[in-house]
């Protein structure tokens, strides 16, 4: 038995160790609390750096340093809390470093409540702070996979020199489910750019977001974008399920899939030829598959913890082809998959 | 098979570690798991809860609504969860601290004095496995050997003297 029960925030903190992330900077919140005390426990056994920050603020200029410095860094925390740290990731972005920063979200706006929520998806996808840039955002749907992309984020992240977010909620932060952690994973990259020290060696490095001259400032952002085209070509991820024969498709992430599989199976037991098409990363967006699918299928459901966010890149993936419903609950509150199923019939009555 | 499982009861009781190592257990038996915990400002006294499913297939929503098997040791958790059982399901109800009996007659309810039972043992603290053992006997969901065999994966290194005590409860629970 090489699987363990672990709570999918654990599994984070663990696969990111294995990871070779020596370098953990956070502040407590509900329901990503594991997260920092699992790392608390590990990290000074092993040579790491545990820290608790005195705000959220400070743990993400904390890791803006540590990434300045070439290792793998990564903080966590929950919707509030990533909020806070949105100035840092942008300076992050701005500065072309390597980072992790896990968002298991929960309720909001505001303080919110700590109950299960997916409304962070704009704050993930759109640049949740200021000006031109994007995070690769991974959307686990089990512990399994909160363990896998963990490590996959360190590696794009220092593949393409830029921030990742791993995009979870509190049913996967604090659900348990067996896990089975690879032995070694570490495969660091050499960083010429990084604050190191020059050894009197060289000529020193700079790690800087700020530019004055707008030409430059602009040729920075044009620089990015073209390497964001690439990331878009190269590291989309989705899965599909029952869609050979689909007649419909529902599109959810994260635990809205697994809710969305459930009302799935069941609407094929009534003869209804529906399929899900779950985003594994959330930026890139499946765009390609969703646009072939919308001249296959005669409508779509947008299964969300949110009041609709994701619904807007569906519509614009399948260029408003065909209808897209949305099913969703929001504030902490979970859809059955009896209501999904619900929405599934009432689609098939709404777009023949 | 899927087997949807809810535990409910106080804070304090157990209820958490009951479910954990139910999911063992199915993870002994090489099936499928998830265990999903009610989380917020509870605590010893408070009111606590989680969702365990064990399946040959894998699990979709680990998300327990409507029950095949019940296990409460409560009485507002019975109030609450009693009308949400699958019909035909399986109730486990703690006689000790929960005097009435089920209202529904269209599921199997299972009375046991677990409280009461952990006192005259001597473990006081493992009504919840007692629990365990009596729902594993009604549902044959896992073989008692494994319950106890899985049992040593979930004390951890520094308790296992404790493991002893935890087998006797689910023994004592499976043979009441």
């Amino acid at each position: 038995m090489s699987k363990v029960l672990m709570k999918g925030n654990e599994a984070i903190a663990e696969a990111a160790i294995k990871a070779g992330c020596r370098h953990y900077f956070g502040y407590p919140i509900t329901p990503q609390t594991e997260i920092a005390a699992y790392m608390a426990k590990r990290m000074p056994k092993i040579g790491g750096t545990f820290l608790q920050a005195e705000s959220e603020i400070s743990a993400i200029n904390m890791v803006y340093g540590v990434a300045g410095a070439g290792f793998r860094v990564m903080t966590s925390s929950s919707s509030p809390g990533v909020s806070l740290k949105q100035e840092g990731i942008s300076y992050i972005a701005g500065a072309d470093l390597p980072a992790l920063i896990v968002n298991v979200q929960r309720g909001g706006p505001g303080l919110g409540g700590i109950q299960p929520s997916q409304s962070d998806y704009f704050q993930a996808t759109k640049g949740g702070g200021h000006g031109d840039y994007r995070l690769i955002v991974y959307a686990p749907a089990s512990v399994q996979e909160m363990a896998d992309y963990t490590i996959k984020a360190f590696d794009t992240a220092d593949k393409y020199r830029m921030p990742v977010m791993l995009l979870a909620d509190g049913t996967m932060g604090q659900m348990m489910e067996p896990v089975e952690l690879p032995e070694t994973t570490v495969q660091e990259i050499e960083k010429p750019w990084a604050v190191r020290g020059t050894q009197n060696k060289r000529k020193h490095n700079i790690i800087n977001s700020l530019y004055l001259n707008p030409e430059e400032l602009e040729r920075t952002n044009i620089e990015r974008f073209e390497k964001y085209k690439v990331i878009e070509e190269n590291e989309c991820l989705y899965e599909e399920f029952m869609m050979d024969d689909a007649e419909y498709c529902v599109v959810a992430f994260g635990i809205a899939s697994r809710i969305s599989k459930n009302a799935v199976i069941e609407a094929r037991k009534q003869g209804v030829k529906v399929g899900l098409i779950r985003p594994i990363t959330l930026w890139p967006f499946p765009n390609k598959v969703l646009k072939q699918t919308a001249d296959k299928v005669k409508g779509f459901l947008s299964v969300e913890l949110s009041m609709g966010q994701m619904i807007e890149d569906v519509r614009l993936a399948t260029e408003c082809k065909k209808p897209v419903k949305l099913c969703s609950r929001t504030g902490g509150m979970i859809p059955s998959p009896e209501q999904v199923l619900e929405s599934i019939i009432n689609l098939t009555k709404e777009a023949k | 098979m899927t087997t949807q499982i809810l535990i409910a009861g106080f804070g304090g009781q157990g209820v958490l570690f009951a479910g954990k190592c139910l999911a063992y257990e199915g993870l002994f038996e090489d099936k499928q798991v998830s265990w999903l915990p009610s989380y917020g400002p509870e605590m010893r006294g408070g009111t606590a809860n989680c969702s365990v499913i064990i399946s040959d297939e894998p699990i979709g929503s680990p998300i327990v609504a409507k029950p095949d098997v019940l296990i409460v040791m409560n009485l507002p958790s019975f109030d609450k969860y009693e009308k949400d059982v699958v019909k035909g399901g399986k109730i486990v109800i703690d006689s000790t601290l929960i005097a009435r009996e089920a209202v529904r007659n269209d599921v199997n309810a299972y009375y046991i004095p677990a409280t009461k039972l952990a006192n005259e043992l001597g473990i006081p603290t493992l009504a919840n496995m007692i629990m365990v053992g009596k729902m594993i006997k009604e549902t044959g969901i896992v073989t008692l050997e494994n319950a106890c065999e899985a049992m040593k994966k979930v004390v951890s290194a520094r308790h296992q003297d404790l493991l002893e005590a935890n087998v006797k409860a689910l023994t004592a629970g499976y043979n009441y």
